[in-house]
């Protein structure tokens, strides 16, 4: 099958998703991330790898946290990199997305990060490039639609590749709107493809997705029995927008039933490590007292990310 | 320069002859700071021999290589570690072969991103001559001569020996 992520030699030229990702291509990512991390530790928090190649951050959609994140990631590797404010730009003058990057590939662009509504426009990007013979651009995906998030996803194995070494004996419960979610889509094919045995969806039936056991995962809609004996929980954002339609009652009646509060949380296992990626809602998806709490290693998270969009801006570049 | 030598020295002694080469310098207090992979063993080695208590530094210089444009990231990268302040230290850089001196460069970039040291000094096992920067070892146990298609690979036995191999291209 043919994967526009790999060039011939099976080498990663753009970051699209994690499904179709073989193992040790994660693994490399996770294992240059480890090295990664100890550069942000240094005095000089800075390599010269990707010194004099421009990274554009082109978000059609907004994403602070993401954005500032990868462009910490490209400062660190000495790469310059251009914020294009998207909203206020020539999109909004009625440019096409491929009218962009081609006038951006006119300005000697080497690496695109993208974050788009919509689900494939990065892959668009990606074969635009190699329709126009631009090897040498990369893509890396910064979220599109519902589809992926794959740095995040990434980011989420680093941080449990951390904290519990090896994925083969853990049993993982993911919570919350999985029908939306790009992270859980991402997370879900990674955990997968690194050999985690248990991977459990926990949500109310209007927010999974059908077919979840497909992908194989396990479906429970109560939090007491999703939890049990979990090594790891990743908690979800409830995006505000959704208590709009008809999918929840409202976010008091869901917390009583999906937010992680110390006394779900006592289910799983003592050493569960807590997960989110951000920005979290308090007293909606999770209580306070756990986000605070000594499981969580929710900011832990954010420094990894770092390191982890690093290790994949770096590899993209290289080959 | 010498032809090889057959069979290959012993690297064991090597590393000892190196150690005997670097202890009238301990009075100046040198951290050894050991270059992934062949570096790192040799510089464990000494730490050893030269009975020094501090943790030795090792450097990958996978982020600091000039050949990144035509080779990317080297798949097997490791975490450089550098246990102690550099700042104001006498810093011994050990690798186990000296060719084009690239290697060197990259490490001495490296190593000051940590700090300045007060002086960095090299040591090698092996200096196959073919310098493409102006780069000379301070300590050197062996001068040898290869074709350009031979390289000589420091290898870590089971039994944890070093020993010396040699590949073809």
């Amino acid at each position: 099958m043919h994967n526009p992520q790999l060039n011939k030699n099976g080498e990663l030229i753009h970051l699209m998703s994690i499904e179709g990702l073989p193992q040790p291509i994660i693994k490399q990512i996770l294992d240059t991330a480890e090295s990664f991390m100890e550069v942000s530790a240094r005095e000089v928090k800075k390599v010269p790898l990707l010194r004099g190649k421009s990274v554009f951050n082109l978000f059609f959609e907004n994403s602070t946290r993401t954005r500032t994140t990868f462009e910490i990631a490209a400062k660190r590797l000495s790469a310059d990199v251009i914020n294009l404010d998207i909203n206020k730009s020539s999109t909004a003058k009625g440019e096409t997305l491929l009218d962009t990057i081609d006038n951006l590939c006119a300005m000697h662009a080497n690496l695109f990060v993208v974050r788009h509504a919509s689900s494939g426009a990065p892959y668009l990007i990606a074969e635009h490039l190699q329709r126009i013979g631009r090897d040498d651009v990369h893509v890396v995906n910064a979220g599109d639609g519902r589809h992926a998030h794959p740095t995040q996803g990434l980011l989420d194995m680093y941080t449990i590749r951390h904290y519990k070494k090896d994925f083969t004996q853990l049993r993982v419960a993911i919570v919350g709107d999985i029908l939306h979610s790009r992270v859980a889509r991402s997370d879900i094919h990674a955990l997968t493809t690194l050999g985690v045995p248990e991977v459990r969806a926990i949500g109310p039936e209007t927010l999974l997705p059908k077919h979840l056991d497909k992908l194989g995962v396990q479906v429970f809609h109560d939090m007491n029995e999703g939890l049990k004996d979990c090594d790891v929980i990743i908690m979800l954002r409830l995006q505000n927008e959704r208590m709009n339609g008809a999918l929840l009652p409202s976010a008091g009646e869901y917390f009583r039933h999906y937010g992680l509060t110390p006394q779900k949380l006592a289910l799983a296992k003592p050493d569960a490590i807590v997960m989110h990626p951000g920005p979290m809602n308090r007293g909606v998806e999770i209580h306070s007292a756990v986000a605070d709490g000594s499981q969580a290693v929710i900011l832990p998270q954010v420094t990894f990310g770092i390191a982890v969009r690093m290790a994949v801006m770096s590899i993209v570049a290289g080959n | 320069m010498s032809s090889l030598p057959n069979p290959l020295p012993d690297a064991e002694a090597q590393c000892r002859q190196l150690a005997d080469l670097i202890r009238p310098q301990l009075h100046r207090n040198p951290a050894l700071v050991g270059i992934f992979s062949g570096g790192v063993w040799i510089a464990e080695r000494l730490k050893e021999l030269l009975g020094l208590s501090e943790d030795i530094g090792m450097i990958d210089v996978s982020f600091y290589r000039d050949d990144f444009a035509e080779k990317g990231l080297h798949p097997q990268c490791k975490p450089t570690v550098i246990p102690f302040d550099v700042e104001g230290r006498h810093i011994i850089l050990i690798d186990d072969v000296l060719y084009t001196g690239r290697t060197t460069r990259a490490a001495i970039n490296e190593l000051f991103d940590y700090g300045r040291p007060a002086a960095v000094d090299l040591a090698v096992l092996a200096d196959r001559g073919g310098r493409e920067l102006p780069i000379g070892a301070t300590y050197g146990v062996w001068n040898v001569e290869l074709s350009g298609k031979q390289s000589l690979v420091l290898a870590r036995q089971d039994d944890g020996q070093l020993a010396w191999r040699l590949e073809n291209a």
